[in-house]
């Protein structure tokens, strides 16, 4: 099918985009690489009068990385953060995560922002901004506020992001120094969205482990943070992966689908989480 | 009361298309594999499924391969679109369709543009691969009927043959040219 008839608007500026929002954003969607909205307008699962294209909006395409963190800007594709060198430095996790986003052709259009925006369980970026406690910078008619990554993720395809905001920019935090991440998933497809994933962050100090995190991509609603300090154990050579299975279990939340049932991702990412807290402690 | 489609705004969209600058009329809901295909008549980007995941409508956007069925016409203006057509002509077939037609990659060969404008992207990237990374590259390709041994055997010789061409001094593709900001006609 086609997308329904809408009227494009292509803002040049952040102010004009929000003042379109402001006026039609109740019939209005924004269009960022368009790899996740085009199909959902051509299946007719969504179909908005308008479409605030922010293409053409200055200013939106950079990377910056910083003490605090990365800022990536709204119009920053998936395989132009993948390949930026100094992002990487700071967080290698954004680059080891996104080399699982959908294929090459879709990371070349769709943007990290838009991913975020969309919320998708499945998506690895809201996963990996969560993981890292990042950040969404809005911009509405009543000017810019920040929401962590905490209170963005409402529910499976539902943000925090009012009708009439623009999500400019999102600044994933960084880990301490002495930090390993890594991140694990499993598609039937290289590149189609994982039946389950996960993130991994674990800080080393003095050879001791002071502190394991991991969030889930495709088996919780939203993406959050599990503690697994005590699990791992604070011996990096010997961390107890029947602790960290168990309690991975315990905190995942799947649905069963066409592609797998619950049982069955509860188990991958159990065993995926042991694989990659392994893999991550012995480099 | 007025029905939507009578009060359609239109747009005059104009779109470089293998260095050819074209223009057409169309609502701005035309997504390019529709423009390029209906509006402009270059018919060998193929469409499949229209969302994504076959990857036969695949183009390269100023070099870069993007799902044609996943941009409307209207976002493709100021940017350089390469289609299958301009990758080579029957006479004078480009590294990786000459690659499909030795190494049998392609059988009823509606997939093959998605994967000719892949593969002709990638390799100017990574000029040598191994058959792994091969695989890898053609991931987000669907093909039902030729089975993905030969397209891999396809991409390997399409390196061979891109290497040999350039080496012996042939012009390079019409990507590579337009990558380089040229005005599209081969050098
Ligand atoms: C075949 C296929 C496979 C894919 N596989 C994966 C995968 O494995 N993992 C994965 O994570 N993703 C996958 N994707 C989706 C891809 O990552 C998209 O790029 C991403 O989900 C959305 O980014 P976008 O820029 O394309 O956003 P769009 O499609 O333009 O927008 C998506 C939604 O977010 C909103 N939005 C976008 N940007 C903003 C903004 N700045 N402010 C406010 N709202 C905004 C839009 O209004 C819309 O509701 C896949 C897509 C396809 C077609
Ligand atoms: S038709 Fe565009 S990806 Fe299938
Ligand atoms: S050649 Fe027939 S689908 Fe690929």
């Amino acid at each position: 099918m086609k997308p329904a008839p809408f009227v494009h608007h292509a803002p040049t500026s952040v102010a004009e985009a929000v003042e379109v929002l402001r006026s039609v954003g109740h019939d209005a969607k924004v269009l960022a690489g368009g790899q996740s909205l085009i199909p959902i307008l051509s299946m007719r699962l969504a179909s908005p009068g308008h479409l605030v294209d922010i293409n053409a909006v200055a200013g939106l395409d950079t990377v910056q990385v910083s003490e605090d963190g990365v800022r990536v800007g709204a119009l920053v594709r998936h395989a132009q953060l993948a390949r930026d060198e100094a992002a990487y430095a700071a967080l290698p996790l954004l680059r080891q995560a996104l080399v699982h986003v959908a294929h090459p052709a879709i990371r070349n259009r769709g943007t990290a922002v838009g991913s975020i925006a969309h919320a998708d369980a499945a998506g690895e970026l809201p996963a990996v901004l969560t993981l890292t406690a990042g950040v969404v910078e809005a911009v509405g008619p009543a000017g810019v506020r920040d929401i962590p990554a905490g209170e963005f993720f409402v529910g499976p395809l539902e943000t925090a992001l009012a009708d009439d905001e623009l999500a400019v920019a999102v600044r994933f935090g960084r880990f301490p120094a002495g930090t390993r991440t890594g991140f694990a998933e499993l598609a039937r497809r290289s590149g189609d969205y994982a039946l389950a994933g996960v993130a991994v962050a674990i800080t080393l100090q003095d050879k001791a482990v002071r502190s394991a995190t991991a969030s889930f991509v495709s088996v919780t609603d939203v993406p959050d943070v599990l503690d697994l300090t005590t699990a791992v154990g604070p011996d990096p050579a010997a961390p107890d992966l029947d602790a960290v299975a168990d309690a991975v279990r315990a905190h995942v939340t799947p649905d069963g689908d066409i592609h797998a049932t619950a049982d069955y991702r509860r188990m991958l990412v159990a065993e995926l989480t042991r694989r990659l807290v392994t893999e991550v402690l012995s480099r | 009361m007025t029905h939507p489609l009578a009060t359609e705004q239109l747009h005059v969209v104009t779109v470089s298309v293998n260095g050819v600058r074209r223009t057409a009329t169309v609502p701005a809901r035309r997504l390019l594999s529709d423009f390029l295909r209906h509006d402009l008549a270059l018919t060998g980007t193929h469409v499949g499924c229209e969302h994504g995941v076959c990857g036969a409508c695949t183009v390269l956007v100023d070099g870069a391969p993007m799902r044609s069925c996943l941009m409307f016409a209207v976002q493709a203006q100021a940017h350089e679109v390469t289609t299958v057509e301009g990758l080579g002509t029957i006479e004078a077939m480009g590294p990786v369709q000459q690659a499909f037609t030795e190494c049998h990659g392609l059988q009823c060969g509606f997939c093959t543009p998605g994967f000719v404008t892949t593969i002709t992207a990638y390799l100017e990237e990574s000029p040598d691969p191994s058959a792994d990374e091969a695989r890898e590259a053609i991931s987000g390709n669907l093909c039902r009927c030729t089975g993905y041994q030969n397209i891999v055997k396809s991409v390997l010789r399409a390196a061979e043959l891109r290497r040999d061409r350039l080496a012996a001094g042939w012009e390079r593709s019409n990507c590579a040219v337009v990558n380089e900001g040229g005005a599209g006609e081969p050098s």
